[in-house]
């Protein structure tokens, strides 16, 4: 478990004020300069070494990321995109850092724009979330004032401007190239890769997009160290994490919490249990809507980090645990989130708009049992064609969960058709 | 060069290109929807997929991907295959099974991949999607349950034609490709949109329903209706002319044409003169080709040459002008013009053409405008000028009309003064076009069809030699005709001899009655009320303007039904093929001319098209190079004086009625008056 010291978050819940003097009373923005004096690829190495995993969901090394800025500037600037668009269903932990302690995001921003030699960063906030954008923009217009951001940036010398740009509420626009694309004033749609942000990005210039918590995280870690950030968790799944922990357990709520804490521990220890005690539980979706659920028999000992739940064919995703208890009809709840992606699908790309369509539409009458046995292999059959075939992951993302559910309740879906098929033929 | 391992074997490519490119240099075909070499990659059919080592273990787009040195890209691996049939079974979920009606089927891309590809059974058993149709225009059909979403027409649009009219709403399975709030398209290219469409979402509207691709006869042609000289083929069912498609060719028209090329071709069903005509007692009577060339024996025999004139009109072939002038010399008559708008062309031959060619326009780095509005006099050539805008920085100026160009361009002024200003480089575009290493000056029909043509024609060239622009590997002196017969008229002399008329002096003197007969070769664009009491001759297709004032109508052939060859504005020569036969009595106009000749005692001097061909070669030897073109030579040419202070106009006020044939088009007068406002308010 998590020790009280080692919390970067430590206003996560909003007890405290969010202003600039609570926030600088809490360690935020305690001499940025001298982060920033230790040079760009002091930063970047410090990242690497800490082992940050991008916390957006795909967990790519941060540092790593950052490191494909080109190392000078020529004729095109150089950008920082936050991806503050966080609509994965059941997470919620960008939302709380940018209403509770914004100034760890706006520090972050800083010392991020900083090592990817960027001038300019801009914040894009998930359109629904307008008190936190507001929130964010009196945090920038705060740190403004106080001369931590713009000309001479905490008296580094560096200019850095930061702005907010509200979205309009898709969800595709969190991946990051349809981002970039909406941020341009375009419909968001994913570009095709390569070429990649760091090359070519926003308005064609090199960028790097990172999630909010992966920004937010930055400066503690360089205060604090990368040994200190490296020895929490387990190796290649190092630090601490926002959990959000969501569905059939008692006290739903979001945490900070190690790396690789097992996922009954989670639950028990920061969500009250699941509802009607562990025996209780059926399924846990452990990263988002876009991974695979895990059935109890796994949930009993698996490690919440991105290599243990990937041996485990799910995936962390963005850590959003959505526990479902036995109450729950299992195949309906996976309708659900196939109904959300074939709404969200952006209809460029054939397999996913199309694919989308059939999978939800063959998931709901598998809700009913108004199929034949021979249909799951053909709706498996159907999710293998979209799987990695598409321009961005939504396709992948819409496929995961129905193979999850095959994989893991096929016997429940079976069941449900040769119990429709019965009751027909007696009527 | 990277080297590439194709399906295992070694390939070396040049660098830059495509996977998709690198397989079909092997010799491999990659099916594909949304790619199209000229509109920027999608990459969103996900047709193309192929594996690719290294990379990651999932099929790649081939269109988008840059080839790499040692790459290893497999084609027919079960992963290729896998995702191709998983491919093409998600495009057909949606799409509805009415090849059978649909005007595409023979032509499908998706029908063709499909049987590659596809199913013969359906794994999809819920509703179809259903789209409702949009209404584009008299152009274009819409058939939108079967779009795929491959894009295409929205890049053609955005990209070539530069409107930024179409665009795709919704999202998911809910994206339809639509017009901004229900505009119709508003492009003179809007027609290629229904070429580009791979599959029958966006079809032919007048060829609806007509006919099925493989019933119709093909055949190379070149377009006359307008001077660029697009390659274009005649699709035909029997007799008739179906429909009119573009043809590759890369110095041209790259593969678009415009609506008017496309769609005006009905109208050669309808107007159309099928036998002779006399008239007598002033009404035109049916007449037998004797009892015409008879009429016309008995009024032009007793005629010195001087009293008889001759105009050949836009659309003529270069034989049938060379014999229209071959008679005219026989008869003795200096009065002979081709110019039916009176432009003051006739210097050498680099002062009536395109020299820079229309490739020049990919080269070029300044581009001035001068009397010129080519989206309406050469659409397709305006489209090469705005992938020029888009290709970089390339400053455009005009000076002439104010129009919508659809890319931006530096208005100067509207008449010869701001030119006068720009050549004594009193305009700061004066200094662009200096500093630019390829200038163009695009000289169009509204500086130098006005009576002080030869003075604007002067400043042009002084300015294109101020700016260096006529030199060994450059030649930016560029005229752009507006009539696709007007260079072989003036390659073949088509002006008026020593002491001769030009067209106005011929009007004039038939309203003086010092000219007595006038043999109008297809010309219907003059003020027939002018021609007084003079005797009419009428040789053309249509009962146009020069048909209704005709005293003799003989018959002839429109360019669809006869071998002929055309000069493009740019000096290149090119064939277009019989694609049927001319109506009723109808016959190809040499050999109308070379008959009429034998019975006025004059004989001209050939029996065969060979043989009249072989004269062109001996009249300018141009013609003897098909297809390519011939540099002009440069000389001076225009003449100094002063010129008015009128603004330059362009001499097409409808751009889809501008010929006898686009008059007659019913297409054509739907496209007018739906499109009519729109023009009249740019």
């Amino acid at each position: 478990m998590l020790a009280d010291k080692d919390r970067i978050f430590t206003n996560l819940y909003g007890i405290h004020d969010w202003r600039l003097s609570a926030a600088r009373a809490r360690g935020a923005w305690d001499n940025t300069k001298a982060i920033l004096e230790r040079g760009q690829d002091a930063i970047i190495d410090e990242m690497k070494k800490s082992g940050l995993r991008g916390r957006g969901g795909a967990g790519f090394p941060t540092g790593l990321k950052w490191s494909f800025m080109p190392k000078e500037v020529k004729d095109r600037p150089h950008y920082l995109v936050v991806n503050a668009d966080e609509s994965e269903p059941g997470t919620c932990k960008d939302r709380d850092i940018m209403r509770h302690d914004p100034h760890l995001l706006v520090e972050g921003c800083l010392v991020a724009g900083f090592a990817m030699r960027a001038h300019a960063g801009y914040i894009y906030v998930r359109g629904e979330f307008y008190n936190e954008a507001e929130t964010l923009i009196a945090a920038i217009k705060e740190a403004y004032e106080a001369g931590l951001l713009g000309k001479n940036a905490c008296g580094s010398g560096w200019h850095f401007d930061l702005y907010v740009h509200r979205g309009a509420g898709a969800y595709i626009c969190g991946e990051e190239t349809a981002l970039l694309e909406s941020l341009e004033g375009k419909k968001g749609m994913p570009r095709l890769k390569p070429p990649f942000p760091a090359g070519s990005g926003l308005y064609g210039c090199p960028s790097t997009v990172n999630n909010v918590e992966s920004i937010a995280v930055a400066p503690t870690i360089l205060r604090r160290g990368a040994p200190w950030f490296g020895g929490i968790g387990r190796p290649n799944n190092t630090g601490t994490k926002l959990f959000c922990i969501s569905g059939h357990v008692n006290k739903p709520c979001n945490v900070e919490e190690e790396m690789g804490i097992p996922l009954r521990e989670l639950i028990d220890r920061h969500a009250g249990g699941v509802r009607g005690g562990w025996d209780n539980l059926l399924a846990v979706i452990p990263g988002g809507a876009s991974v695979p659920l895990l059935p109890k028999s796994i949930c009993d000992t698996v490690l919440m980090d991105f290599d243990s739940l990937r041996d485990q064919k799910s995936g962390l995703g963005t850590a959003a645990v959505i526990v479902m208890d036995k109450s729950t009809d299992v195949i309906k709840a996976i309708a659900r989130l196939s109904q959300f992606y074939k709404h969200e699908s952006c209809g460029q790309c054939t397999p996913c708009r199309e694919g989308t369509g059939w999978m939800w539409r063959v998931m709901e009458r598998m809700v009913l049992g108004d199929a034949r046995i021979e249909e799951i292999d053909a709706l498996e059959d159907v999710t293998k064609q979209v799987e990695g075939h598409t321009i961005c992951a939504l396709g992948d993302a819409a496929a995961w969960p129905i193979q999850g559910l095959i994989r893991h309740f096929r016997p429940e879906m079976e069941a449900r058709i040769r119990a429709r098929t019965q009751k027909l033929a007696a009527e | 060069m990277p080297k590439v391992k194709i399906n295992g074997e070694e390939l070396e490519v040049p660098a830059g290109i495509t996977v998709l490119q690198a397989c079909e240099l092997a010799g491999l075909e990659i099916p594909r929807f949304c790619y199209h070499e000229r509109l920027s990659i999608a990459g969103n059919c996900r047709m193309c997929l192929v594996e690719v080592k290294p990379g990651p273990p999932k099929p790649q787009a081939s269109c988008a991907l840059p080839v790499g040195d040692k790459q290893e890209i497999f084609t027919n691996t079960p992963m290729v295959q896998k995702a191709r049939n998983g491919v093409m079974e998600f495009l057909l979920i949606n799409h509805p099974l009415d090849c059978p009606i649909c005007d595409q089927g023979g032509e499908c891309d998706l029908q063709d991949q499909a049987m590659a590809y596809g199913f013969d059974r359906s794994r999809y058993h819920e509703n179809k999607r259903a789209v409702p149709d949009k209404e584009l225009g008299p152009i274009v059909k819409t058939s939108m349950n079967r779009c795929i979403h491959c894009t295409r027409c929205i890049r053609f649009a955005t990209e070539v034609a530069g409107i930024e009219e179409l665009g795709a709403t919704g999202r998911g399975e809910s994206m339809e490709v639509t017009t901004y709030v229900r505009h119709t398209l508003q492009s003179e290219l809007s027609g290629c949109i229904v070429d580009l469409c791979p599959v029958g979402a966006l079809t032919s509207k007048p060829y609806a329903f007509e006919a099925r691709s493989w019933e119709l006869g093909k055949t190379e042609s070149v377009d006359v209706m307008d001077a660029q000289g697009c390659n274009i083929r005649v699709d035909t069912r029997g007799a008739v002319v179906m429909r009119v498609l573009p043809r590759l060719n890369d110095d041209i028209n790259e593969e678009w044409i415009s609506d008017k090329t496309r769609h005006a071709v009905d109208g050669l069903r309808f107007q159309r003169l099928d036998r002779p005509y006399v008239r007598k007692q002033g009404k035109l009577a049916e007449a037998t080709w004797a009892e015409a060339f008879a009429a016309i024996a008995a009024k032009l025999g007793n005629l010195e040459g001087g009293k008889v004139a001759a105009i050949a009109g836009d659309q003529c072939d270069a034989e049938s002008m060379l014999a229209l002038k071959d008679l005219m010399d026989a008869l003795g008559s200096p009065n002979i013009d081709c110019r039916q708008d009176g432009a003051k062309l006739d210097g050498p031959r680099g002062s009536y053409i395109f020299n820079a060619g229309i490739r020049g326009i990919d080269q070029a780095d300044a581009i001035l405008l001068v009397g010129s509005n080519p989206r309406w006099e050469a659409p397709v050539l305006n489209a090469r000028i705005r992938k020029r805008y888009l290709h970089g920085p390339c400053p455009i100026g005009s000076i002439g009309p104010a129009v919508d160009l659809t890319y931006p361009v530096e208005r100067l002024g509207a008449g010869p003064a701001s030119l006068r200003e720009l050549v004594d480089g009193k305009l700061s575009f004066f200094e662009k076009l200096k500093a630019a290493k390829h200038p163009l000056v695009i000289v169009g029909m509204g500086a130098v069809a006005r009576p002080d043509g030869a003075a604007v024609l002067a400043m042009a060239r002084e300015l294109v030699e101020k700016l260096s622009a006529v030199r060994e590997d450059w030649n930016g002196f560029a005229v752009l005709h507006t009539a696709a017969a007007r260079v072989g008229g003036l390659d073949l002399g088509l002006v008026p001899g020593e002491g001769g008329r030009d067209v106005e002096g011929i009007l004039a003197g038939c309203e003086k009655g010092e000219i007595s007969a006038v043999y109008l070769l297809a010309a219907d664009e003059i003020d027939t009320k002018r021609l007084g009491k003079a005797f009419v001759i009428y040789q053309g297709h249509h009962g146009d303007a020069g048909a209704h004032r005709a005293d003799v109508i003989l018959p002839g052939a429109a360019y669809t039904e006869k071998n002929g060859t055309y000069v493009n504005t740019e000096g290149r020569v090119q064939q277009g093929f019989r694609a049927s036969y001319p109506p009723g009595e109808a016959r190809e106009d040499w050999a109308i001319l070379r008959a009429l000749s034998d019975r006025l005692g004059k004989r001209l001097p050939y029996d065969t098209l060979d043989q009249v061909r072989s004269r062109l070669v001996v009249v300018n030897r141009s013609f003897g190079a098909i297809n390519e073109q011939q540099p002009g030579s440069w000389g001076p040419f225009g003449q100094g004086g002063s010129a008015s202070d009128s603004p330059f106009v362009s001499p097409i006020t409808n751009f889809f009625m501008t010929c006898p044939i686009s008059r007659a088009s019913r297409t054509m007068a739907e496209c007018t008056a739906s499109r009519g406002q729109a023009m009249a308010a740019e």
